[in-house]
This record gives C-alpha cells, structure tokens and sequence, in this order.
C-alpha cells in the first residue's frame, strides 16, 4: 500500500460542525497558515448534520445573558460542567449565528427583521441544507486544502510528545495518509454504536447519533496520552419510536406534553431535566404505564402541515410514517422511546479535558464539537463556536511554540515506514481462516454494553458487579479483535472503528465505576448507589497509562474557583 | 437498510457515493451499490442527490413500515419529496427551501 504524505501548519481531522468552523475561521483570520482538514466521508454530508437539523439549540435572545445559558446547562447536569468553558461558549453563539446566517442559513424572522425563537434559546431555521453550506465555504479557503474519504486513525507526536500531525487511510486511493503539522485540532464528533440499537438487525443503524462517528477523537487522544471528563455523563435521547426522529420540534415546537397509556400527564412527577425526561419515560413504562406518548392530538390542520416539512427537513422517516399509516400527529399522539447510549460532548459534558483555548493535556492537539468535554448543551452552534475557538489556539500556538521554530525538535516519531508496515500487517491474510468476524465482534461488544453496562435491557441500570463483568468481557473482545484482518481500506476503516469503540467502552466502564452515585437519572444510574452524593461533586477524569485506565477525581471549576483550576 | 437502489434507472454517475456519510455507496459495473445494507443510516442524503430517483427511502419492516417508497427531487427553490405507497398512490411534499420551519 503507498503513502500519501502532507503537511500543513495546522491539520483539521473531522469535517463536521467544528471542524468547519475551524477551517472557515482560519481562513478569514489567518490566512498566512495553511491548512489541512481530513474528513472520513465527504464534506457535503458529512456527521450530524447529513440529513439537516430542525433548530438552532443554543442562541442567547433577547432578555437573556450569557451566565443564563450557563446557569440552564449546570442545572441540567448537576454542576457537573466546566462553567468557565460554558460561559466562554455562550458568549460566542451569536456571532456564529450571524457568521451561519451570511453563509446562506435560513432563519426565521419576524416582521421587523428580528429572529423568531422557540423557547428562550432556540432559533428556528430551515436546516436541511446546513451542511452543504459549510462545505461550500471552506471549499472556498484559499489556504485549506480538504482531502475527504480519509479515515484518521492516530496522532503523530514527537519525541517530546507534542502533536505532530495524523495519520490514517484513504479509503479511495487504497493508500495511507500521513499528515505532520505543527499543531492538530480533533473534531471527529462523539460516539455511537457502543450498545445494542433499538433495532438491532436490518435497521441497526437507524439511530439518534451518526453510526459513523465511531469515537476516533477520543481513542486517538486517549492512545496519545490526553486527559478525558465525564465520559459517565451519558446520553440517551429520548425519540419518536422507531423512526428515531427528534422529539423537540413536537414538545417544544407545539408545546406537546408527555402522556402515559392511560393519558396522565406524568412529567410534573419526575423534574424536568434533559435526564429526567428520560427517566420518566422509562419509569412510566417500568410501571406498566406505557407506552408514552407527546400529546399531539388534535393540533391545527395547518400545525401538522408544518411539522411535516419540518420533518423533511431533518428526518424524512417520521414524515413517511406519519403518511404511510395515515395517521399524523393531528390524529394521533406520537409515541416516544429512549434510544440506546452514546457518548457525545455536544449535549453532555464527555470528551477531552481542554483549557479555555480548547487545547488538550497533550500540547499542541486541541479539541472542539462533541469530541470536547466540560461543555454540554453546546448543540450545532456551540460546535461553530468551539470550533473557531480552536482554530485561534491552534494558530497562537503555532506562531508561539518554542518548539516549532527547531524544524529537528518537531518530528514525528512515527515514521511513514513503521506505519505503513503496521498497516501491510493488518492487510496481510491470516494463516487460518479468522473465527470472527468484524460484524460478529461489534455485535458481542454492543450485548455485553447493552447487558452489563446499562443499556436498554436493563432500562439503563447498572451495578458495580455488572460494570465489572462489562470490562472483563471487553478485554476479551479487545483480545480477539487483534487478530482481525482486512482485505482493503473499506475492511481496515472497521477493524479500526471497532478497536475505537472498544477503547471509549472500556474507559466508559471505567467511569462509571468510578462516579459511585447516581447524580443523573438513565444517563448514569447506578443500583448500588442510587442517591446523589455530594461527595461526588467532581469531575472523574480518566486517562491512558502504561496502558491503564488512570482515574482522576478533580474539584468542580465554577465561578468561585475559576482562576485556579482552569489552568490546569 | 432504509434504502433501495432500483438499479435500472441508475446510470452510475456516482453523486451518491460521494455524499454518504458512512463512506457505504460504491459502483460496481457502472451501477451504484451499498455495501452493507444494514449499516444506512437513513440520512437520505443519497436520496436527494439522485438526479435519477434511483434511490429511495423506505421504512424497515422492523420500523413499521407499510411498503412505501419515498424519492427527492431536488431544484435551487425547492426540495420535492414524491411518496409512492403501498398501493401505488403518490402524494408530493414540496418545500420551499427559503422558509424556515414553523416549530
Ligand atoms: C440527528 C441529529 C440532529 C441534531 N439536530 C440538532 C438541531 O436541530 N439543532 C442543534 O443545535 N443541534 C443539533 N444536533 C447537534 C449537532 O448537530 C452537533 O452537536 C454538532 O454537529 C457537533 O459537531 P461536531 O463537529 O462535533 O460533530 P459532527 O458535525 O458530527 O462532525 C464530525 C466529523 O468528523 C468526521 N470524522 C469522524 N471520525 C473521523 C475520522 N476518524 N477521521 C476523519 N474524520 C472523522 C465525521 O465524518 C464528521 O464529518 C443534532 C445532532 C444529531 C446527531
Ligand atoms: S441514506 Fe445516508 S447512510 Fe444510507 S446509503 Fe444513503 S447516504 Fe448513506
Ligand atoms: S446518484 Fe443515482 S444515478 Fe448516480 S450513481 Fe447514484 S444511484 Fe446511480
């Protein structure tokens, strides 16, 4: 296999959300620099956003302030945030919006030319088109360069362990790429597919997060050392059964309550967090009360007209539904599900441990989008703003680091040799006929989750002799799949997905181990310790020791002690 | 899988492979393939860059799906979404791509 080689002062891996905004920032700002964004799929449709989104989640309207938005989301997690990371985020959702708005977004207005919201910070839009008008614009920079169908697999670092650049394969070209730069900025999304789907079989990937965003950041900082947060701080979404489409449009777009079978309006019982809206789903079902449903029931003939293109608009299935069967929301209520956990920073707080610069404990890799940790409830427009914080880290960086000026001191210790020899293995056929399968091995990874490690069939529960079970059962499933062999890139892409996985569900497991409470309901709900303990009131971090994973419990960072721990 | 590629109708011009999310489309022979069927994510993306209603979308069985086909067609005004169900009827969404969404 032949290796493509580049190299650029500042290298993107992940062309989603962040990683846009990374490049477009970089290019208006700083267009000495050049750059280089790496991007598994194509730029158009890549990540989240692929089918469109429904709303902006995080804008800050008029009447509000910034420590509002803040205060929402430490409320939602419990304080288990990074206040400074989330003030900084909320102060910079405006201008984003407007930096989205003359790049083509449409956003509802009023009359007088004021944005239209959906609660206090929500935005409403016309989604669907989000993506490709990103892509356009950093197809427009002069000094990015964008080479997409390249799967990112490792950072490189040099002998002092500074990020180097990355290397991966491009799944066209059957070749590896390997990209040093002076500083790397990782937005490669969250996590899905750790536990089994709601439909495992034909439809197993008809999920709420991209099946595609394997969690590649996390196992590459992970691997090079980088301190994590909160990856117990789970998310489950709650969705419309089966089509797994959103739920907010109906709840917070016509105001649709939560009912049982029996029509009881039982939300008011359980609290009204992200977590809790969950919670109350699954303990109404637990309770022989289900299903549940949004009370949509008798909505205007032109409420449900609307909420069909809005479906359209990012989730065509619950329209086809709605049509297929006959009946639409105005007929019947929608029935709501919680579907399978991921992990993903964009709407709880896992991900990379980052300072304000939203650069990593590795230096000279930063971190923005769903791959950062600390900051929850940052949605498509906190991703943009991440992202363009990034990009002015990664580029005072560049200019400052002593250690970039020494063109010797700067060099990957993996050479284009060792790695494209690490890969000829990997594509060398095995003596025997492999036992496993890729496909087989993910599927045993997603059962012991799902069993062990609070997935669905345990209504997300889980107890400290389950969790340990839950590791036991990975490090096997690690074991055997290092003796995986591929025959193309397409066949290396999901050997190295499936080994990414298994390093997020490992230190998963380890989290939740580790946090021995329950501070969110579903979203970490331990049976040995099902009370909130103050105690606990700390970040757990994690990382990668001498191929350990090292626990690290760090005190809160709120508005009393900000100065002194951001720091760290 | 929650799409289905007809084939005779594909003249393999490759726009679907090159928005797929999950790097699943291919062609083979000069006809668009996916790889996995149960790896698609349902995004429809392959859906709306079709100039050729080549793919459609459907729900799984699993999904509660009652045998209806639905196609995009895609124009700089507007995206029309053109459902074929079960029993041949068509009904046609269009939406205008400069309003936003009302919730
Ligand atoms: C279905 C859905 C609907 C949503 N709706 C809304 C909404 O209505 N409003 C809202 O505000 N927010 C919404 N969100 C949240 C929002 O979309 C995300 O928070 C945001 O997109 C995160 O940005 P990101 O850049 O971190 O991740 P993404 O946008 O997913 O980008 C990650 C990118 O990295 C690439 N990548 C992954 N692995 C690798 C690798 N190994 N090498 C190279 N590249 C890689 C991926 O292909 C992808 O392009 C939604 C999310 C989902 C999943
Ligand atoms: S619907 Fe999306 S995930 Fe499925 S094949 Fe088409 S582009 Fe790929
Ligand atoms: S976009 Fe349509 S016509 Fe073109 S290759 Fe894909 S299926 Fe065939």
């Amino acid at each position: 296999m032949k290796t493509i080689e580049k190299s650029a002062d500042i290298l993107i891996v992940g062309g989603g959300a962040a990683g846009c905004f990374a490049a477009i920032t970089l290019a208006k700002a700083h267009p000495d620099l050049s750059v280089l964004l790496l991007e598994k799929a194509g730029l158009k449709r890549s990540g989240c956003l692929a089918a469109g989104v429904n709303a902006l989640n995080a804008y800050i309207t008029p009447g509000h302030v910034s420590q509002d938005y803040v205060n929402y989301a430490a409320r939602d997690a419990a304080g288990i945030v990074r206040e400074d990371l989330l003030l900084q985020m909320s102060e910079g959702l405006n201008a984003v919006t407007q930096d989205m708005e003359k790049l083509g977004l449409v956003i509802l207005k009023d009359k007088a030319g004021n944005y239209v919201s959906r609660g206090w910070r929500n935005l409403k839009i016309n989604g669907e088109n989000i993506k490709p008008l990103l892509a356009k614009a950093v197809r427009q920079g002069k000094n990015v360069e964008v080479l997409e169908h390249v799967n990112v697999v490792d950072l490189l670092q040099d002998a002092a362990g500074h990020a180097a650049g990355a290397w991966g394969i491009a799944l066209r070209e059957e070749a590896a790429v390997y990209a040093r730069a002076k500083a790397v900025i990782c937005a490669t999304g969250g996590a899905a597919g750790l536990y089994r789907p709601n439909h495992p079989g034909e439809a197993r990937h008809t999920m709420w997060y991209p099946p595609f965003n394997t969690g590649a950041g996390y196992a590459l900082g992970l691997r090079a050392g980088a301190e994590m947060t909160s990856f117990e701080m789970r998310f489950i979404a709650l969705r419309c059964k089966d089509t797994i489409a959103p739920t907010g449009t109906l709840a917070q777009g016509v105001g649709a309550a939560q009912v049982n079978a029996r029509g009881e309006k039982y939300q008011a019982k359980y609290g009204n967090t992200t977590s809790e809206r969950l919670y109350a789903v699954v303990s109404e079902n637990l309770a022989g009360r289900g299903p549940c449903y949004l009370e949509t029931q008798g909505i205007s003939e032109e409420a449900e007209t609307s909420l069909e293109k809005a479906y359209l608009n990012m989730a065509p299935a619950q329209t086809m539904k709605w049509r297929e069967t006959g009946l639409g929301p105005r007929t019947a209520n929608v029935e709501v599900e919680g579907t399978e956990p991921y992990v993903v920073g964009g709407h709880t707080a896992s991900g990379y441990w980052v300072d304000k610069e939203r650069q990593t404990t590795v230096p000279g890799l930063f971190a923005a989008g769903d791959v950062a940790g600390g900051c929850p409830q940052k949605y498509v427009t906190g991703a943009f703003v991440e992202g363009k914080i990034a990009a002015e880290g990664a580029a005072k960086y560049v200019r400052q680091a002593a250690h970039i000026a020494d063109a010797a001191q700067a060099v990957p210790v993996q050479t284009p040799a060792a790695l494209a020899a690490s890969v000829a293995e990997l594509l060398t056929p095995p003596g025997a006929p492999p036992l496993f399968t890729v496909d087989a091995l993910e599927e045993a990874m997603q059962q012991v989750m799902d069993e062990y490690a609070g997935g669905i069939a345990t209504a997300y529960r889980y107890t400290e002799r389950q969790l340990a079970l839950a590791d036991k059962h990975i490090a096997r499933i690690t074991r055997l799949a290092a003796q995986l062999r591929a025959q193309d890139t397409y066949g290396l892409l999901k050997i190295f997905e499936l080994r990414e996985r298994l390093l997020v569900c490992r230190v998963l497991i380890a989290h939740l181990l580790a946090r021995k409470e329950t501070r969110w309901h579903s979203f970490a709900e331990n049976l040995d310790h099902p009370h909130q303990d103050a105690a606990f009131a700390k970040y757990v971090n994690s990382r990668l020791h001498d191929g350990r994973v090292e626990i690290i419990l760090r005190d809160l960072v709120n508005r009393s002690n900000q100065v002194k721990e951001a720091a760290q | 899988m929650s799409i289905r590629i007809e084939s005779a109708k594909c003249v393999g011009c490759g726009r679907c492979t090159d928005v797929c999310p999950g790097n699943l489309l291919f062609l083979q022979q000069r006809k668009a393939v996916i790889r996995d069927s149960r790896d698609c994510w349902g995004c429809t993306a392959c859906v709306k860059e079709c100039p050729q209603d080549a793919i459609c979308f459907t729900l799984e069985a699993t999904l509660g799906g009652a045998g209806g086909r639905l196609y995009a067609q895609d124009s700089a005004a507007t995206l029309t979404w053109v459902l074929r169900l079960a029993d041949g009827a068509e009904q046609r969404i269009t939406v205008n791509k400069q309003q936003a969404n009302a919730y």
